[in-house]
C-alpha cells in the first residue's frame, strides 16, 4: 500500500468513521483538539528554549513574554482540559453502563475549549499581551505595558474556556445523578454522596458498613472535577474584575488600582490556580492510574478503601495548600505559611506516594505482564510524579524557598518534569489503551513509531527539567532572560531535550494520523450516522 | 552563618541521590514486572510503614530545616530581632531606589531590607557575582516587606528583581551595589 494511500486512508483502511457512535466522535474530537493544542504548546516551548539561549531577532522581548503567557494556559486548558475531559466524559457513562446525560453539552464544551484557547492565544500573540499566567495584581491591568484591546480579548478567551468548563462540571454530575429514561429511579443523593466521597467519611465512624455506589475511577473523576468547579468559579471572577478595569479604561476611565489588595489577590489567586496544580491534577492522575493499573492487569486494585479514602483527603488538602506559593511574600502570616505552605502540603508526598505505591502493586500482583505502550508510558507517568513531587516538597519549605523560589528550580524539575512527565505521559498511556476502543479496531501505523515516541518523551522530558533544574539551583530566575549567555550550558542542553519532546510529538503524531487517514480525521468531525446514547456500537 | 551555597550544594547532591534511586528501582520494576515468577501477595504491614515513611519525612524535613538554616528561625522571628543596620529601598516605575549608592555591610552584621513598592508586585534579591542566589523575597505593593539577614563574610552583591513585573522589569538590576566588608576600621 502506498505512502499516500495509508495517508489518505489509514492504516490497512481499518478506521471507518462511520461506524463510530456520537461517543466515540465526541471523545476523538476533544483528543484532536487537545493534541492540536499541545503541538502549539511544544512550538512555543521549543521558541522559548532557543530564545534563553540567545534572543531571536525577529521575536521581540514583549513577544517572547506573551508566548510565555499564553503557552501554559495553551497547554493546560487547550490540550489537558480537552484529552482529559473528552476522556471523562467517554469514560464516567462507560463506567457507570449508563448514558451520558448530554452528549450535544459535552460538544458544546470541545467547542468553547477550542474556540477560547485560539481566542486568547491569538490576541495574545496578535497585541502581545504579556502579563504572565501569576496576573500579580495590578499587573493584568498595567495599561502602560499591555494593549487594552489584546488584554479585552484575551479575557474572553479564558473566559470561553471556563464556561466550557462548567458545561463539563455540569455534565459529569448530572450523569453520575440522573435517571435515564425508562430506569427505575435513580438515588441521585446517595450516587453524589459516594461520588464525593461523604458516604465513605460517614460510614468510617459507622459500624455499618455499605457498598460504594460508584466505583473508584468514578469517585476520582467527581472529585477531582469538584476541584476543577471551584477553579473555573476563581478564574471567571478574576477574569470579570481585569475586565472591569479594562472596559473603564476603553470608556476613558482609570479605576484606582489600590482598590484592591495585591497580596489578597495573590492568595485569591493561588487558592484558585492550585486547585489545578496541587488539586484535580493529583486527583484526576491518581484516579487514572488506579482505572489503568486495573484495566492492564485485569485484577482488584491493592488496598481500594484506602486508595478512595487517599482521594478525599487529596480533594480537602487541595483546599488548604496555596500557601506554598506566597513563602516569600513577608506579609503573608506566618500561619499560613507554616501550616497551609509546609505541612498540609506535605500531604501530597503522602496522597501522592500511597497512589504509587498502590499502582505499583497492583501492576506487581498480576506478572508476569507484556511490556505493552499504555504500560510504558504508565511506568513513565509514575516516574514523573515520583521525581517532581518531592521537588516541590522541598521548595514548600520556608528555608528552601528563601533560596528557590522563582528559580528555573521550580518550573524545571517540579513544574514541567510534573507536567510532561508525569501527567502528559498517563495521558499518552489513557490513549494507547483506548485507541483500539474508541476506534473500534482502528491498527496503529507503527509500533517502532510508538516505541521512539515513548523513549524521546521520557528522556526529553526528564532531560529538560534537570538541566533547568541544574540553572535553577545555580541562581537562574524563571521569567526572565539572561542576554549574556550566563547559563548558555545549561539551556543549551535543555533545549536539546527540549528538541527530544518535539520529535517524540512529531513522531506521535505523524502515527496517529498514518493510523486513521486524513478522511478518517475529517470523519470525526461529521455527525454519527448511529443513533443511540451507547459508548461502543451495539455489534 | 551558614552559607546558602552550602545548603544549595546539600540539596544538589540528596536530590540527585534520589533521583538516581528511583530511576534504578523503576527500570528494575519494569523489567521484573514483565518476567515470570511468583506474585506474592504485599502484606498490609509494609502498605502502612509506607504511609508512616511518608508522615515521618514529609513532616520532618521542615523541622531539619528549621534547626540547621539559620536563616529560617530568624526570618520566622525577625519582629522580635533588632537588625544592627536597616536599609530603606523603594521601587517604582521598575527602577530601585536605594538610600545610598552602595549598601555598605560590615561581616555579623545582621541587616534588616525594607522594601516599598509604589506600583507593581516585584521581587528583591541578592546575588553573588558567579549569578547564584544569596537571597530573595517577594515586593507586594501596600504591603511591608522586610527581609533579615546577617552577613559572616566579605563580598559584593547585585540586586536583582526576582518576580516578573512586565517586559520592562527584565533589566530591573544594580550591579556590585551591596558591599559587605570584613576589615576592623
Amino acid at each position: 500500500m502506498s505512502f499516500i494511500h495509508t495517508l489518505v486512508n489509514g492504516e490497512q483502511e481499518s478506521f471507518k468513521p462511520a461506524t463510530l457512535t456520537p461517543m466515540q466522535k465526541m471523545i476523538l474530537r476533544f483528543v484532536v483538539v487537545g493534541l492540536v493544542y499541545y503541538g502549539f504548546a511544544v512550538v512555543e516551548g521549543m521558541i522559548m528554549r532557543l530564545y534563553e539561549i540567545t534572543p531571536i531577532p525577529t521575536v521581540p522581548t514583549q513577544q517572547f513574554f506573551a508566548i510565555m503567557t499564553a503557552h501554559p494556559l495553551v497547554g493546560i486548558f487547550g490540550s489537558t482540559y480537552a484529552i482529559v475531559f473528552g476522556t471523562f466524559l467517554f469514560l464516567v457513562p462507560f463506567l457507570m453502563k449508563k448514558p451520558l446525560w448530554s452528549i450535544p453539552l459535552a460538544n458544546w464544551t470541545c467547542g468553547l475549549l477550542a474556540v477560547g484557547t485560539f481566542t486568547f492565544w491569538f490576541a495574545g500573540f496578535l497585541s502581545e499581551y504579556a502579563p504572565l499566567y501569576t496576573l500579580y495584581w495590578p499587573l493584568p491591568a498595567d495599561f502602560t505595558q499591555f494593549s487594552l484591546w489584546g488584554g479585552t480579548f484575551f479575557i474572553v478567551g479564558i473566559a470561553l474556556v471556563m464556561v466550557g468548563t462548567v458545561l463539563f462540571v455540569v455534565n459529569i454530575f448530572k450523569t453520575i445523578s440522573y435517571t435515564p429514561a425508562g430506569w427505575a429511579k435513580q438515588p441521585a443523593g446517595a450516587l453524589i454522596g459516594s461520588a464525593l466521597g461523604l458516604s465513605g467519611l460517614q460510614a468510617f465512624f459507622s459500624k455499618n458498613k455499605k457498598e460504594h455506589l460508584v466505583s473508584l475511577p468514578v469517585a476520582a473523576i467527581a472529585r477531582g472535577t469538584v476541584d476543577t468547579a471551584l477553579n473555573a468559579g476563581i478564574i471567571l471572577f478574576t477574569g470579570v474584575l481585569i475586565l472591569v478595569y479594562m472596559v473603564a479604561a476603553l470608556l476613558g476611565h482609570d479605576l484606582r488600582h489600590s482598590a484592591v489588595d495585591a497580596l489578597l489577590y495573590k492568595n485569591w489567586f493561588w487558592w484558585g490556580l492550585d486547585l489545578i496544580a496541587d488539586g484535580l491534577v493529583l486527583i484526576f492522575v491518581a484516579g487514572t492510574w488506579y482505572l489503568l493499573a486495573t484495566l492492564i492487569t485485569g485484577k482488584k486494585l491493592y488496598m481500594e478503601n484506602f486508595a478512595r479514602a487517599a482521594l478525599f483527603v487529596e480533594m480537602v488538602v487541595s483546599w488548604t495548600v496555596w500557601s506554598h506559593h506566597l513563602m516569600s511574600d513577608q506579609a503573608q502570616p506566618g500561619i499560613l505559611k507554616t501550616v497551609s505552605g509546609e505541612m498540609v502540603t506535605s500531604f501530597e508526598l503522602i496522597t501522592q506516594g500511597l497512589a504509587f505505591f498502590i499502582t505499583l502493586v497492583t501492576l506487581w500482583s498480576a506478572r508476569p505482564l507484556k511490556m505493552t505502550h499504555p504500560l510504558k508510558f504508565l511506568l513513565g507517568g509514575l516516574l514523573g510524579f515520583a521525581l517532581a513531587v518531592p521537588a516541590g516538597i522541598m521548595q514548600a519549605d520556608l528555608g528552601l524557598n528563601r533560596i528557590l523560589h522563582n528559580t528555573q528550580w521550580i518550573i524545571g524539575p517540579h513544574v514541567h518534569v510534573a507536567v510532561l512527565v508525569g501527567l502528559t505521559m498517563t495521558l499518552y498511556s489513557a490513549i494507547y489503551l483506548l485507541f483500539p476502543l474508541v476506534t473500534n479496531g482502528a491498527k496503529l501505523y507503527s509500533e517502532k513509531l510508538a516505541v521512539f515516541h515513548f523513549w524521546a518523551h521520557l528522556l526529553g522530558g526528564i532531560g529538560m527539567g534537570a538541566f533547568m533544574g541544574m540553572a535553577g539551583l545555580q541562581g537562574m530566575l524563571r521569567r526572565s532572560l539572561y542576554v549574556n549567555g550566563e547559563f548558555n550550558g545549561y539551556m543549551i542542553l535543555a533545549a536539546l531535550s527540549g528538541a527530544l519532546l518535539l520529535f517524540a510529538f512529531l513522531a506521535f503524531f505523524f502515527n496517529i494520523v498514518m493510523s486513521l487517514g486524513l478522511e478518517g480525521v475529517l470523519g470525526i468531525f461529521t455527525p454519527s450516522r448511529l443513533d443511540t446514547k451507547e459508548p461502543l456500537p451495539a455489534n | 552563618m551558614v552559607d546558602s551555597s552550602i545548603v544549595l550544594w546539600g540539596q544538589t547532591l540528596a536530590y540527585t541521590f534520589y533521583v538516581l534511586a528511583i530511576m534504578a528501582l523503576m527500570g528494575w520494576f519494569a523489567r521484573r514486572v514483565t518476567q515470570p515468577g511468583e506474585s506474592r501477595d504485599v502484606k498490609p504491614a509494609l502498605f502502612y510503614s509506607f504511609v508512616a515513611f511518608l508522615v515521618v519525612l514529609g513532616v520532618s524535613l521542615h523541622f531539619i530545616t528549621y534547626y540547621t538554616i539559620p536563616w529560617k528561625p530568624m526570618d520566622m522571628h525577625r519582629a522580635t530581632i533588632t537588625p544592627d543596620k536597616v536599609f530603606d529601598i523603594s521601587v517604582a516605575s521598575h527602577t530601585f531606589q536605594l538610600p545610598s549608592e552602595k549598601l555598605i555591610i560590615a561581616c555579623d552584621d545582621k541587616v534588616l531590607f525594607n522594601v516599598t513598592s509604589r506600583d507593581l508586585t516585584y521581587g528583591f534579591g541578592l546575588f553573588r557575582n558567579d549569578h547564584s542566589m544569596l537571597f530573595q523575597m517577594q515586593v507586594v505593593p501596600g504591603h511591608k516587606n522586610d527581609i533579615l539577614w546577617q552577613f559572616d563574610k566579605p563580598g559584593v552583591y547585585t540586586i536583582r528583581s526576582t518576580e516578573y513585573s512586565g517586559p520592562a522589569g527584565v533589566n530591573m538590576t544594580l550591579k556590585d551595589v551591596v558591599v559587605v566588608s570584613c576589615e576592623k576600621s
